[in-house]
Formats: structure tokens, C-alpha cells, sequence
């Protein structure tokens, strides 16, 4: 059984969509536990391959029995292994934890939802865990056309048209990527990533090698929303219903991040990326620009989501920059920060959903007196808040502590001057929310006699999760050593150092 | 060293936070304060229990998780940790029944909220004073950054909120800004972050990178009020008395500094600081904050804004007796954290029994106040004469050893700043509890009649002010655990 985990993460979910699309049709209330039974396969299935890839190693697993490079390969090592299970874990609990406001906001649609839902999951699986670099874009565009769908679900006046920008932008990246596989496929012959980086080296100064990488670069960046790429995240992620953008905000980025990793250390190989080209240098800086800017125009909302959807953009180069400082300590950082930056996004945005659910809005006067209203929410959103700004034993506190440690060591100062700035400014952001829900309303509270208002907490199914997923960010953070000793460093190459 | 491997220094962190639930929870207030008595009285012990062990020369140790290579969650228990761990400890239990006697006669809001984020303040601070690296006192730091912002804002207004965020803006400005990079920089150094007893960065870098380390790592711990890093802790003072009074004369302003006294010995080694002739540095940053602060606190008619500036002050005596880096100055500095706790906690605890029973503020409306409040006043007699540093209080013999540290430094400028300090502090204190008792009749604003606070708040500001007394004639353990720690330093 255990053998067949890498076909069953994406198969189960793949199939158990279609039979959602028919529950929607026949018997609307089955499809939720369709969603919910699928999704648990996947991620049982996926901590078992991380758990198989811990005890023997690389995993390779023929689709069909075809051989490479003629056959697709799914391939599973550490980096993925780990991906993997916060993908489907993240999903998984987002899933359990939406059923309300899913329900809710567009109770005549559910089943096209969970459809859309549990098809994007197979695609983010499916470009985690392949082997076959066009496979990987055919999985791309499922990821992408579901998340479009999911997205133009929300706010009807403005998602579609969010949606719509966003998916001309992701298309545009994703035939980016297509056309640098292209390229890849003319100089080798190959489209198994193993079997392209085996035939490259003779090939590094070749000019069709060099473009591939760039073309395949610049489609991950837009797909990644690497600033100045970025210009379509905010409004799809804001505008998107709540259960949609607490699934695609955690993961699409995050596993973009983990395919131009892939890309450097798999398919290219550091050698080409980093000693060849010397462009390292220059993408750090790209990646401190996307970080103050992030900070800067997340300081400039009025509205919590929104304000969220720019805290992406700097974390997105929080990982950019450190995968290309070009050294352990950095490469160990960003794998860190796609674990913690998807869960610490995964609270946040699981927070914007129960205060939609209760308040009906996430603008910055929505949020007056939570603190009092919604106590464990806000406690959660508190825990997230300290791990965003970085704060131990919060896991975004370690990741970063890798990130600026490996800045150190490669002598990259204004990376890890973007990464204080950007702390900092986490800060300002974070308690600008928590003061107005803190202290406002204002009232005379030395009169002994006044009387808070009640507490008006969400749903026990919609805070359960939420709260196992603030407590999670401060056990990863804690079991970091254990997870970059026995875990990230058999991810990184040992010519890295 | 005799190394000992025991569970009670997690144990003495958590206490208070396992409590936090059942405060929550707990209905009626008088169940909820017998809780938060039941943890300050288990803190206490705990601490208590690993005094002889430490009194017998040994460690306690115990780690939790290794988080990063060579550098883990981990605590240590040695003399200084313990000299603090246990005035904290013991002021919780105080504190607890003056919180008691103050917010009910006030009638404050959210008292459960109060009570639960002052036993979550006071975890914070023993895993301060139990830290064995830097990473696990920046930990803590930042958690009683955090835990201290809702008591310090309590009353939700908007002075409360500008408060809140100057306090914020220097406290975690500081850290995130300048101890966390520092703390990055030292650890690519010396590849560990754990006190050590010649300091870990000795040795490990040129002098203008320990001097930017130095500079770093000191302003960094903002809570240490070194000016001019200051102005959050007036500031501060919006806070409810009880908070002003174990937070901002104890636990916060004591973790800022014992950080900093860390950093000295456990950071750089004073060998290598002696070496790299930094003293000089440390001292004039103190001195200055000393006179500016005591000069300040001059000009304050606000009780507990002249405290502040006091606090400040005093503050830099504990920095600038480890900054002497001479033996006797040491153990001057580290006893003042004792001896400047508690007297100043009496100051405080003082200023809001008069608060309680008059409501007055401002020391020009307090002339007389001696006949309303006799014992009130007679403790705050008593604890001023302990931060001027005069007998028959505790603070006598911490500024003797500062004195003495500075003749044994030979730094006979910080012997004025010492002796003109302490003129300062007479003359802010002085002509306050003068005027208290000693008024014309037509100037006294109070009957003549004693009308005190109520026995909740009185009774534990006579406690502290009788310790305060008691502790010059037997500074035991105190005075033990800080020779030890300087012995155990200079190995002398």
C-alpha cells in the first residue's frame, strides 16, 4: 500500500473531484465528506511518503510502470517529502475549518466549490511531487484555472475582474515556464528533470540553456508574485470568498517558491545557478526590493485582508532571497519559510475568515472591540501576528534566524537590513489592527459599573482548527532543530555549504 | 562546578502560565486570587527550594529543545539568576494582595485579564533570570514585552494607547533592531550563544566589532532605561500602581538590566572588556544617565513620574557598578537589584495607597499627607532612605560596594557621580516626606485624621518597607549569591 502513496495523493483527490462535481447534482449534503475523505487520504498519505522518504531515502514511482524519461516519474526526496505534507495538511484543515462560511457564503454553489477545492489540492500535490517537468506545467494549469474559479467566486463586484487580471498574469508565467521546458526539450531531449540535470553540464555555456532558465525563472516569479511581478495578488486574494483565499494564500505562493527551488537545485543544478551565471547577487537584491516594498504598501491598507495579501509579497522575498544567497544557511531559511510561512499565513487568513464570518467585514473599522467579542480568535491571531513579525518560540522567528544567518555569511547586509526593516514593520502593521480591536470603541472603563459586550465567538468547527493551528506555529518552532537536522538538510545538496 | 540536571527551573517559568486557564475560567474573584496566591506561593518555593543547592556552588540545568545547531531553549540556574529569580518570586506574592487591595477599591475592569497577564509577566521574568544563552533571554524578553503591553495599557483610553505605543516602539524597536542582529553577528562568531563565565565572544573579533556588539547588545535591552533609551518608562506610568510597582521598579526594568549585566559577564567576559578598555564607555553612558535622571526627577510633581526618573537612575548604579569590572563594584551592582527592589517597590506601592485613599497624583497636593497616612508615609520615609542609600536600609550596603568599587577601579569621577547621585535623590525625597509631616496647619490639604488605603494595600508596603530595614542588617542570601557570582566570574 505504502508504495502506492505518490500515485494515491494525487489520484484519490483527482477522482474523488469528479464524484463531488456528481454529489452536487444529486445530494449536496455528501459532498463536503467526499471533500473531507479525499483530502484526509491525501494527507495521510503524503506523512507516510515523508515518513518513507525519512527511513530509505529518494522515493522514484514509475506512473504506469513507464520508464523514464519516456514514462512521467514522480519523484520524492526530502524537499518535497516536506512539502508535501504542509500542502496537504494545510489544505486539510482549511477544508474542515471553511465548511461554515462555505456554506454561508454561496450556499447554491457548494459542490461546484468543493470541486474546484479539492481539484486545485490535486494540482499543488501534483506539482510537488513530479518528476516531469511538463507534467509539472500540466498541473500548473490545473492549480491555476481551479484557483482563477475559486477566486472569481468571491465579491461580485469585484472578484471577476481580480480573477480575470489574475489570470491573464498567471497565464502569461505559466507559458513562461512551458516555453522554457520547451527549450530545455530542444537541448536535451528530455523532460525528466533527473535525466535533464544528468545531460546539462556539457551544455552550461549553451545560449538556449541560459534562456530556458530565465524564461523559466521569470514564469515561476509571476506565478510567485515576486515584486515587481506581484501587481495581481492583492485584489485576487482579497476580493476571493474566505474559504478560497485561506487555501490559496498559504499554498500557490509557497509551492511556487518550492518549483524555483526545484529548478535550482534539481533541474539546473547550484553549480549553473549560482557559480555560473553570477546573477545571484542581483536577484538578493530583487528579492530586498520585493521585501520593503511589501513592507511599505502593506502600511499604506486600510483593510486586514489586503494588508495580509502585502505581507505575502515580502515573505515572498524572504524566500526568493535567501534560496539565492547561494549558501546553506539562506537555502535552509527559505525551505524553513515555505513550512512556516504556509502555516503563519494559513492563521492569518483562517482569522479573516471567522471575523467575516461574525463581523461580515475585514475592513479596519470592522475590527473595533474583537479583542473582547472574539477572544480566542484574536488570541490565535495574536500568536500568528508574533510569528509574521518573528518573535521565538513562534516558528517565523527560526526561519528568519536561518534567513539573516545565511545573509551574514554571504556578506549580503542589505538583505539582512530588509529583513529587520520588514520585522519591524510587522510590527507597526500587526499592532495597528490589534489597538483598534484592543481599545476601540473607546469608553469610560474607571467607572467600575460598564459593561463589556458580550463575547460572540465563531463556530466551534471554525475555531478548533484555527486554534490547532496557532498552537502548531509555536511546536514548529520549537521542534525546528528536528526538523532542519533530520529533514531540510538532506534537502540541500552537499556542494552547498 | 558541580553541574546538576533537574526539571525545577521549567518548572518555576510555567507555574504561573498553568494557572492562567483557571484564573480565566474562575468565576468568582475571591477563587481567582486564592488561585493567582497559590501560584505566586508555588513560584516562590520552587525557587526557594533550589537556593542551597545553588549556595552550595553547584548549576542547575535543563533544556528543553535544541532549536538551532550548538544553541537550544535551555535553562541554567547560577547565582545572579537566582539573586533575582528570587526577589521577583517573593514581590509576586506581595504584589498579588496590594493588586488585590488596589483594583477592588477602584473598582477597575477586566481584573481577570489583569491577574492573568501579571502571572504570565512573571514567567517571563524567572525564564529571564534563568536563561542560559542569549536566545533563551531574548526569548523571554520579548515574551514579557508582550505580556506587559495589556497591563501597562489596562485602562483603554487613548493616553493609555500613546503610551502603549512608545512603549512598544522602544522595548521591541530595540530588540528586533539592535539585540537581534547583535545576537546573529555573535553567533557566526563564536558559533554559540551560551553564557559563559570569560564570556563567549572572547576572543572571536577586532574591536570596532565588539565595540558595534557592545553598543548593540546594550541599547538593545531598552528595559535597562539606559538614556537615551529612557522615555518609555515614564511613559509607562499610565499603568495601573500594582503594575508600575512589580513591573516597572522589579520585573521589566530588572530583566532590562540583568540582560545587560549578562551581557557584560556572560557576553564579552570581563577580562576581554577590561582588555579592550571599554569600561569607560559603559560607565560614562551610566553616569549620564544617573545625574540626567535624578536631575530630571527633581523637576516631577507627578509621584509616579518621579519614581520613573528615579527608577531610571537607580537603574544605571546596577550598569555601572558591573561596568567598574572590579570585584567589589560587581557585587555592589548586582545587590542593588535586590536592595533597589525592594525599596522602590515600597515607593510604589506608596504612591498608590495615597492614590487609593485620596485620590492625588501630584506631590503639591499632598502637603500634610503624613497625618492622614501615617504608616503609608512612614514606609515611604523608610524606602527613600534605602534608594538614597543611607542606614538603616539595604540600599546602604549596595552603594557602599559600589563606592568601594569605584576606589578599587580607581575611578574617582564615578565616586562624585555616586555621592552627587545621592545628594539628588535627598533632594527629591526629602522635601516631600518633609512636608508630608511637617506642615503649618493652614497648608496641610488633609484632615487630621488617619484614614489609611485599605489593609490589602497597606500591609504589603509595610512588609517590603521592614524588609528593606532587615536587609541591611542580614543581606543573606543576597549578598552571598552576588559574591559568589563575582567570585565565580573574576575567579577570585
Amino acid at each position: 500500500m505504502s508504495e502506492q502513496y505518490p500515485a494515491l495523493l494525487v489520484v484519490v483527490p483527482l477522482l474523488s473531484a469528479l464524484l463531488i462535481s456528481a454529489a452536487g447534482w444529486l445530494k449536496k449534503r455528501l459532498c463536503f465528506p467526499i471533500a473531507v475523505v479525499a483530502l484526509g487520504v491525501a494527507a495521510y498519505a503524503s506523512i507516510g511518503l515523508l515518513i518513507r522518504v525519512l527511513n530509505e531515502g529518494v522515493i522514484i514511482y514509475r506512473l504506469g510502470g513507464w520508464p523514464p524519461p519516456w514514462g512521467i516519474a514522480y519523484y520524492v526526496d526530502h524537499l518535497n517529502g516536506l512539502v508535501l505534507a504542509v500542502v496537504s495538511v494545510v489544505a486539510f484543515i482549511n477544508l474542515i475549518a471553511s465548511q461554515k462560511s462555505i456554506e454561508e457564503e454561496f450556499p447554491e454553489k457548494t459542490g461546484a466549490f468543493y470541486t474546484l477545492y479539492v481539484l486545485m489540492v490535486t494540482g499543488l500535490l501534483g506539482i510537488v511531487v513530479t518528476g516531469d517537468a511538463f507534467n509539472l506545467y500540466v498541473l500548473l494549469e490545473i492549480a491555476s484555472l481551479t484557483g482563477y474559479g475559486l477566486i472569481a467566486m468571491g465579491q461580485k463586484d469585484r472578484a471577476p475582474l481580480a480573477s480575470l487580471n489574475y489570470l491573464y498574469m498567471g497565464t502569461i508565467g505559466a507559458c513562461f515556464y512551458l516555453l522554457g521546458v520547451g527549450y530545455l526539450y530542444i537541448v536535451t531531449g528530455s523532460l525528466n528533470m533527473v535525466d535533464i540535470a544528468r545531460i546539462l553540464p556539457p551544455l552550461y555555456q549553451s545560449k538556449a540553456v541560459l534562456t530556458a532558465f530565465i524564461i523559466c525563472m521569470v514564469g515561476v516569479w509571476l506565478k510567485m508574485a515576486l515584486f515587481p511581478l506581484h501587481a495581481w495578488l492583492p485584489n485576487a486574494y482579497t476580493y476571493a470568498p474566505s474559504a478560497s483565499s485561506s487555501l490559496i494564500a498559504p499554498l500557490m505562493t509557497k509551492v511556487m517558491i518550492y518549483v524555483m527551488i526545484r529548478l535550482i537545485l534539481t533541474v539546473f543544478t547550484p553549480q549553473f545557478a549560482f557559480s555560473n551565471l553570477a546573477i545571484s547577487n542581483s536577484i538578493v537584491w530583487l528579492a530586498v526590493l520585493a521585501i520593503v516594498m511589501g513592507a511599505i504598501l502593506a502600511l499604506a491598507q486600510t483593510n486586514l485582508k489586503k494588508m495580509l495579501t502585502y505581507v505575502i509579497i515580502a515573505e515572498v522575498g524572504y524566500m526568493v532571497g535567501g534560496a539565492w544567497l547561494g549558501n546553506r544557511a539562506g537555502m535552509t531559511g527559505a525551505i524553513l519559510h515555505i513550512v512556516n510561512d504556509a502555516l503563519m499565513t494559513l492563521c492569518a487568513f483562517m482569522v479573516v475568515s471567522n471575523i467575516v464570518y461574525k463581523v461580515k467585514g475585514y475592513a479596519f473599522e470592522d475590527l473595533k472591540g474583537l479583542l473582547r467579542k472574539m477572544p480566542f480568535t484574536m488570541g490565535a491571531f495574536v500568536i500568528g501576528a508574533l510569528s509574521i513579525i518573528g518573535v521565538p518560540p513562534t516558528c517565523g522567528f527560526f526561519s528568519k534566524w536561518y534567513l539573516i544567518s545565511g545573509a551574514l555569511k554571504a556578506g549580503h547586509y542589505g538583505f539582512m537590513v530588509a529583513l529587520l526593516f520588514s520585522s519591524l514593520v510587522n510590527v507597526v502593521l500587526f499592532f495597528r489592527v490589534l489597538e483598534i480591536s484592543y481599545y476601540e470603541p473607546f469608553s469610560n472603563h474607571h467607572v467600575g459599573d460598564h459593561h463589556p459586550e458580550p463575547m460572540a465567538e465563531a463556530p466551534l468547527t471554525m475555531l478548533v482548527p484555527l486554534i490547532i493551528v496557532a498552537a502548531g506555529l509555536v511546536l514548529v518552532g520549537l521542534y525546528t532543530g528536528d526538523i532542519v537536522n533530520h529533514i531540510i538538510q538532506f534537502a540541500i545538496p552537499k556542494g552547498i555549504v | 562546578m558541580e553541574t546538576i540536571v533537574s526539571i525545577k527551573p521549567l518548572l518555576a517559568v510555567l507555574v504561573s502560565l498553568l494557572v492562567v486557564p483557571i484564573l480565566v475560567s474562575s468565576r468568582a474573584p475571591n477563587v481567582r486570587e486564592a488561585w493567582t496566591f497559590v501560584a505566586a506561593a508555588a513560584k516562590f518555593l520552587i525557587v526557594a527550594s533550589m537556593v542551597p543547592t545553588i549556595l552550595n556552588g553547584a548549576e542547575i540545568v535543563y533544556t528543553v529543545a535544541e532549536v538551532i545547531p550548538g544553541v537550544a531553549i535551555k535553562f541554567r540556574v547560577d547565582a545572579l539568576g537566582m539573586l533575582f529569580a528570587l526577589v521577583s518570586s517573593s514581590l509576586w506574592i506581595v504584589t498579588s494582595a496590594y493588586s488585590i487591595g488596589y483594583m477592588r477599591k477602584l473598582k477597575e475592569h477586566s481584573q481577570t485579564r489583569y491577574f492573568c497577564f501579571f502571572a504570565f509577566a512573571l514567567s517571563a521574568t524567572i525564564g529571564v533570570a534563568f536563561s542560559a544563552n542569549l536566545l533563551t533571554l531574548y526569548l523571554f524578553y520579548e515574551m514579557l514585552s508582550l505580556a506587559t503591553y495589556p497591563l501597562v495599557t489596562h485602562h483603554q483610553d487613548p493616553e493609555a494607547r500613546s503610551s502603549g505605543r512608545k512603549y512598544l516602539l522602544y522595548i521591541v524597536g530595540t530588540s528586533i533592531g539592535f539585540v537581534l542582529p547583535a545576537m546573529l553577528i555573535a553567533y557566526n562568531l563564536a558559533g554559540t550563544l551560551e553564557f559563559g563565565r570569560q564570556g563567549f565572544l572572547a576572543g572571536t573579533g577586532s574591536k570596532p566589532l565588539m565595540a558595534l556588539l557592545l553598543v548593540l547588545l546594550v541599547f538593545g535591552f531598552a528595559k535597562a532605561a539606559i538614556m537615551p533609551l529612557h522615555s518609555w518608562l515614564p511613559a509607562a506610568m499610565v499603568a495601573p500602581t500594582p503594575v508600575s510597582a512589580l513591573l516597572h521598579a522589579v520585573a521589566v526594568v530588572k530583566v532590562g538590566v540583568f540582560s545587560v549585566v549578562r551581557v557584560l559577564t556572560g557576553v564579552f567576559g570581563t577580562e576581554q572588556l577590561l582588555a579592550l578598555n571599554f569600561s569607560p564607555f559603559i560607565l560614562l553612558a551610566a553616569s549620564v544617565t544617573i545625574l540626567v535622571g535624578s536631575f530630571i526627577a527633581l523637576s516631577q510633581d507627578n509621584l509616579k513620574r518621579l519614581l520613573a526618573f528615579s527608577t531610571i537612575a537607580q537603574l544605571s548604579y546596577i550598569v555601572l557598578g558591573v561596568g567598574l569590572l572590579s570585584p567589589k563594584g560587581m557585587t555592589g551592582g548586582m545587590l542593588h537589584i535586590a536592595m533597589h527592589a525592594f525599596g522602590k517597590i515600597t515607593l510604589f506601592f506608596c504612591a498608590g495607597a495615597i492614590f487609593v485613599a485620596t485620590g492625588k497624583k501630584n506631590i503639591s497636593e499632598m502637603t500634610g499627607i503624613g497625618r492622614r497616612m501615617p504608616v503609608t508615609m512612614a514606609a515611604f520615609f523608610i524606602a527613600s532612605l534605602s534608594i538614597i542609600g543611607l542606614p538603616p536600609c539595604g540600599g546602604f550596603i549596595s552603594k557602599w560596594y559600589l563606592v568601594l568599587g569605584s576606589l578599587e577601579a580607581h575611578q574617582m569621577p564615578i565616586l562624585f557621580v555616586l555621592l552627587f547621585s545621592s545628594l539628588l535623590n535627598a533632594a527629591y525625597f526629602m522635601p516631600f516626606v518633609y512636608k508630608a509631616f511637617f506642615c503649618a496647619p493652614h497648608e496641610a490639604m488633609f484632615k487630621n485624621t488617619v484614614e489609611e488605603a485599605p489593609m490589602f494595600c497597606v500591609v504589603p508596603l509595610v512588609i517590603t518597607a521592614l524588609i528593606s530595614i532587615i536587609l541591611l542588617f542580614y543581606p543573606q542570601p543576597f549578598f552571598r549569591l552576588a559574591s559568589m557570582m563575582v567570585q565565580a566570574i573574576t575567579g577570585t
